[in-house]
């Protein structure tokens, strides 16, 4: 039949080309320089399309510039608020009106701290996606932007077929062959005996497959520091703002991953790659249970023979524009702690998992659609705890270290607060000061300590 | 896509002052609206404002809270949303446009006053009764100060305001007893652009 033949020819031109230009020269950790001339050609077309929008809407330009934001600085410019805050402690804020004792203007102060976390706060928006500054030509970034001008839809329209007719089956393509390998290469690999051999072809099968899947993201990585690259025996922990972390990561070295056995493919795919090299997962149960965890992890590095593990300390993904509370569990295990910053630029393609919006598939489809990956990582020189430093003020210094390098903001807030709620011992805290304050230290009340 | 009709039909009538805010502050101001409304059902409830951690560990984050809300609701529309910001305008906005004949501006002195008077006013009777105060003193303070010792800070608050000798306050007496506050600079919020 001359359709199932021409079909069947183009699928396997189709094939062979994929293996040919891409396939291949991943598994040697080769690049051909296709995804460098696409990206330049992005950029270029991304810069047109900001020069129009100034063009056709100045005022644009003057809310650009009453912000002071300087065309390179993609950084942290949306970050900036919406509101003047006053961040004046609570003794500067309430003795501006008065001395010590009470005052009925005191309310002022919780009303106008109130009001201003209502109108803008610094957690919730952590955990939803960051606002561009400038249009990136996708419809799910265009938010505050309208119709501008033909020429720029016409691109747009342009950039639909291109995202969706061309990339998207190519990278779907690129991530089932992968995930396949993956797969079956460890499955195969774990038959071996434990050897030298076995942990060679291992981080071989890992290394090639993480970056086919980068590849099918069309992720463009640059490494920072590769001196300071995690070692064998050491913790390697990162700041999370989506799965792709792993495979950012894994692309450039292997991990030993942890976490919780889960269904479905993660199942399939977490049971085959702890045959070829030992990843630490946990039962549901387990997890529970936080001196278990604490001493596999210990076992696990004691071995100095074992990949170092990855850790997010996190515990949930971040929009990326801040670090939050790093759980203090992870620095408890001893050991040395390789930290590691992740920036994804969010200008091609937005990594930030929202996991109370979108589920797993929907989220990989945004980004299979997205114009690329691009991220920056850092590797940090290791830290090991101090003298007289506990758990938590260490995971601090770590914390503080990679929001530095990774030009992110620091917080001291929870990344659990995306789905719970607030401790009440914090607004105790503020009870507690505020009562200080009109009365004075002596007569509070000592059911309080 | 924020469309101009989405919430200028609801503010279309509405004082005038509400108006003077610009287009992209009304955009950012819905844009959050939108955000907190987790039910997406285009109103507010207590428990969205209760999501957002630094309210919530404000003491007196529920009286806020209640501002919100019209008596006996429990959902706040964005027209709604905006009333209760406009007190926080900075009082200069209004030298923009003067009306003379107009109604008066939320985030007049007086208005501000009315707003911080309302957080101690429990129970809506336009008097600050000593029970009211000793309740909104607990919220501020917790368990740190003893009842004795409240008791008496809310005796002296009271006897220094009160004139009239109905040991309550009322509005009148509030403003005397803050006419030499700033009250521009200390319920003002400024938009940044």
């Amino acid at each position: 039949m001359e359709g199932t033949e021409l079909a069947g020819k183009i699928l396997s031109t189709w094939l062979t080309l994929v293996l040919g230009l891409i396939l291949l020269p991943s598994a040697f950790g080769v690049s051909l320089g296709i995804s460098e001339i696409y990206m330049k050609i992005l950029v270029k077309t991304l810069e047109g399309s900001h020069r129009i929008t100034l063009f056709n809407q100045p005022q644009w330009a003057t809310i650009r510039i009453e912000k002071g934001v300087p065309k390179e600085s993609v950084k942290n410019s949306a970050s900036v608020g919406i509101i003047q805050r006053d961040e004046s402690p609570m003794e500067k804020g309430l003795s501006g009106l008065r001395g010590r004792d009470f005052e009925l203007s005191d309310v002022f102060y919780f009303s106008k701290k109130g009001l201003e976390a209502i109108v803008e706060d610094e957690v919730t928006q952590r955990f939803s996606s960051e606002e561009l500054v400038s249009w990136n030509l996708l419809t799910r970034t265009n938010i505050n932007f309208q119709y501008i001008s033909l020429r720029l839809t016409m691109v747009w329209v342009l950039g639909v077929i291109v995202r969706y007719c061309v990339l998207l089956p190519l990278r779907v393509t690129l991530a089932f062959i992968g995930i396949s390998l993956l797969v079956m290469g460890t499955t195969l690999v774990g038959q071996l005996p434990d050897s030298s051999l076995k942990s060679w072809l291992s981080e071989l099968v890992h290394l090639t497959c993480c970056r086919i899947c980068v590849r099918s993201l069309s992720g463009t990585i640059h490494y920072h520091n590769k001196q300071y690259r995690p070692q064998k025996g050491g913790i390697c922990v990162a700041n999370h703002t989506s799965p792709i972390d792993v495979f950012i990561l894994t692309t450039d070295g292997c991990y030993a991953m942890v976490g919780q056995v889960q269904g479905g493919l993660m199942g399939i795919i977490q049971r085959a790659i702890v045959k070829a090299c030992p990843h630490v997962w946990f039962e549901r149960s387990e997890m529970k249970d936080r001196h278990l965890v604490t001493k596999r992890l210990k076992e696990h590095i004691a071995d100095r023979k074992k990949l170092p593990i990855l850790i997010f300390p996190e515990g949930t993904c971040i929009n990326n524009t801040s670090v939050m509370m790093f759980k203090k569990g992870s620095f408890e295990i001893g050991g040395t702690i390789h930290p590691v910053a992740i920036k994804y630029n969010p200008q091609f393609g937005d990594a930030f998992w929202n996991s109370s919006k979108y589920n797993m598939v929907s989220y990989l489809l945004r980004v299979m659609t997205s114009w690329a990956i691009v991220c920056d990582v850092w590797y940090l020189p290791p830290m090991t705890r101090e003298e007289g430093e506990d758990a938590a003020q260490f995971a601090n210094r770590v914390k503080s270290a990679i929001a530095v390098q990774g030009g992110l903001t620091e917080l001291p807030w929870d990344g659990g607060l995306k789905r719970g709620k607030v401790k009440d011992a914090f607004r105790e805290e503020q009870q507690k000061n505020y009562s200080k304050m009109i009365v004075g230290n002596g007569s509070l009340n000592s059911e309080s300590n | 896509m924020v469309h101009d009709h989405d919430f200028k039909g609801h503010l279309h009538g509405d004082n005038f002052q509400i108006s003077l805010v610009s287009h992209s502050q009304i955009t950012r101001l819905y844009s959050r609206f939108t955000s907190l409304d987790k039910g997406e059902n285009g109103t507010l409830s207590r428990e969205d404002f209760q999501r957002i951690p630094e309210l919530a560990i404000n003491p007196l984050g529920d009286r806020i809270i209640n501002a919100f809300f019209p008596e006996g609701e429990d959902q706040v529309n964005f027209r709604g949303f905006m009333r209760t910001l406009a007190h926080f305008r900075p009082i200069e906005d209004n030298e923009k446009s003067k009306d003379v004949n107009g109604p008066e501006p939320l985030n007049s002195r007086s208005n501000k006053l009315h707003f911080a008077f309302r957080l101690y006013d429990l129970d809506k009777d336009d008097k600050i009764s000593r029970d009211e105060l000793l309740q909104v003193l607990r919220m501020m303070v917790g368990v740190n100060i003893s009842d004795e010792q409240l008791g008496s800070i809310a005796d002296r608050t009271i006897q220094e305001a009160d004139q009239d000798g109905d040991s309550a306050i009322s509005f009148t007496e509030f403003v005397k007893v803050l006419e030499k506050v700033d009250v521009e600079q200390k319920m003002s919020i400024r938009f940044l652009h």
